[in-house]
């Protein structure tokens, strides 16, 4: 097939995809903080409150579009316009599984396999600080511009401990390009520990992952790092001035730089698309049977006469999840299947890590936050880099 | 596997026009749905209903721009990094030891600045004859 075309068609699932999972990703985090809080969390648009993604788009799209007379309005504009722009590019060169051959035609399942993979998310993540700092400068407001001032100093303290994490893991692999660092992945020691980079000897990575992890915690605003936005002293920080669509393409562009910054740490740290164990000891099973048993549970509760209000979605949903279990069986499926699972499952958990932490910790303050970047982070990430080095040049061949 | 640049980056650009696509739908769409009512007390800067007083254009702590400053000589460092790390595997121990000695360069750098007090933001207002 073209080459063109079918770079048109995977853009255009890719980013189907990200949309999708933009909009779902608030449900989720509404739903895992609530139950964190012990309540229900939105149940009122749909069942369990999953058409509420949709409800809020609609709301949101309808609202008044206000640009107050006080501010630069072209930045204004452009803010909104740049955070989103950029946030939605970097999934661009993320690796969702190895080269495949589907309907005859032999392609990767990933958009762009630069050189330069790595460095690429690193420049894009550091322009993004743009947006936000424009935002909060354009808007004409105090608090918007104090917003803005601490979120670029924040985010690029952190930005200097993360480039010292992702060198460590690259010193193992000696490669830019992020589908090479996949593969270099592959296979296992003794036959049961998988040689992703948080466990690959000579010297396992797991506080480089750290130290990445708490670094992307920054980079993308989030508690317990949220002070560019830290509601009781800022208003609401660098987006006070912003209503309607524009105020909520920031939280767009958050949650897309949270699925960037998850979707790193399983390629750098977790084996991308590798599987937890080889598929000889039948990893490939692992999808089919979650999704049955995802299955059974809801049966069974959709059944059971104390949930009356669930009694036709839970059962139909458990059946979707069957049939999926299904589709996971198909052999013309499965090596396309199987790893996007895999992916999809690492950097899901990592999400989940993110809003747990969100639903746990309290904020930092101002000082303390640089503090720590500056005076913890830092050494850390250079000492690990050090170590790794001087292991690696030792036992390398 | 494409082989000339212009095949290798097609798809980012793609990716670039779909995500200003996007953009552009969401912040023009809400700018033609949205119904429009101006009033007085609605264009002034929202500050928690207090009337705002100066501009928003103050004077703001040295200590930002300093960070940046920071930011910038050991963002350098850390890009010096990657292609050290890519061959690294081919020069080993003469590697290590040639960044060895560049970082403890920089580290020294760190120091000077870390007793400096430049990355210190709950110092204390020094009384004026100290200064």
């Amino acid at each position: 097939m073209n080459f063109f075309l079918l770079s048109l068609l995977k853009a255009a699932v890719v980013a189907g995809a990200l949309l999708f999972t933009l909009a779902y990703l608030q449900w989720v985090e509404r739903k895992v903080i609530a139950h964190i809080q012990i309540r229900m969390g939105p149940s009122r648009v749909g069942p369990h409150g999953l058409l509420q993604p949709v409800a809020d788009i609609i709301k949101l799209l309808t609202k008044e579009d206000l640009i107050p007379p006080y501010v630069n309005k072209f930045f204004y504009m452009f803010a909104p316009f740049l955070a989103i722009t950029l946030a939605l590019t970097s999934i661009a060169v993320i690796p969702f599984g190895p080269e495949i051959e589907i309907f005859g035609v032999r392609t990767r399942m990933q958009l762009a396999d630069l050189n330069i993979g790595v460095l690429f998310i690193l420049g894009i993540s550091s322009v993004g600080v743009y947006g936000i700092v424009l935002a909060g400068w354009s808007s004409n407001n105090k608090y918007a511009l104090l917003g803005g001032l601490r979120s670029s100093a924040q985010m690029i303290s952190y930005e200097l401990p993360m480039a010292l994490a992702i060198v460590a893991p690259l010193l193992l692999a000696n490669t830019l390009s992020l589908g090479e660092l996949v593969e270099k992945q592959g296979g296992a020691f003794l036959g049961v520990v998988p040689r992703w980079h948080v466990f690959q000897m000579p010297f396992p990575q797991v506080v480089s992952l750290i130290v990445f992890l708490i670094a992307g915690f920054a980079e993308t605003n989030r508690i317990p790092f949220d002070l560019p936005e830290a509601e009781n002293e800022l208003v609401a920080g660098f987006h006070t001035e912003y209503s309607s669509m524009k105020f909520a393409s920031f939280f767009m562009a958050e949650y897309a730089n949270m699925i960037t910054i998850c979707s790193m740490a399983t390629v750098l740290f977790l084996g991308g698309w590798q599987p937890l164990w080889p598929a000889a000891l039948g990893s490939s099973y692992v999808p089919s049977l979650l999704f049955a048993g995802a299955a059974a549970v809801m049966i069974y509760h959709g059944l059971h006469p104390a949930r009356p209000k669930d009694r036709y979605t839970l059962p139909a949903a458990g059946v979707v999840f069957l049939l999926i279990a299904g589709v996971f069986l198909l052999p013309p499926l499965r090596p396309f299947l199987i790893p996007v699972f895999w992916f999809a499952s690492k950097t899901g958990f990592l999400l989940f890590v993110f809003i747990w932490v969100r639903g746990t910790l309290p904020r930092f303050r101002y000082d303390q936050l640089m503090r720590f970047a500056w005076g913890f982070l830092f050494p850390v990430a250079m000492l690990n880099l050090l170590a790794t080095a001087l292991v690696v040049a030792l036992v390398s061949r | 596997m494409p082989e000339s640049y212009v095949e290798l980056y097609f798809p980012v650009f793609l990716q670039v026009l779909i995500a200003m696509a996007v953009a552009g739908g969401m912040i023009g769409g809400s700018y033609l749905l949205g119904r429009k009512v101006k009033n007085r007390i609605k264009d002034t800067p929202y500050e928690c209903g207090i009337t705002p007083t100066g501009s928003a254009r103050g004077r703001f702590s040295v200590k930002f721009y300093l960070v940046a400053m920071l930011f910038i000589l050991f963002d350098i460092e850390a890009v010096f990094l990657y292609p050290w790390a890519v061959v690294y595997r081919e020069l080993k121990l003469f590697a290590f030891v040639e960044m060895f000695i560049f970082i403890v360069l920089i580290l020294c750098g760190f120091f000077y600045i870390w007793k400096k007090g430049a990355l210190d933001w709950s110092q204390q207002e020094r009384p004026p004859e100290e200064r």
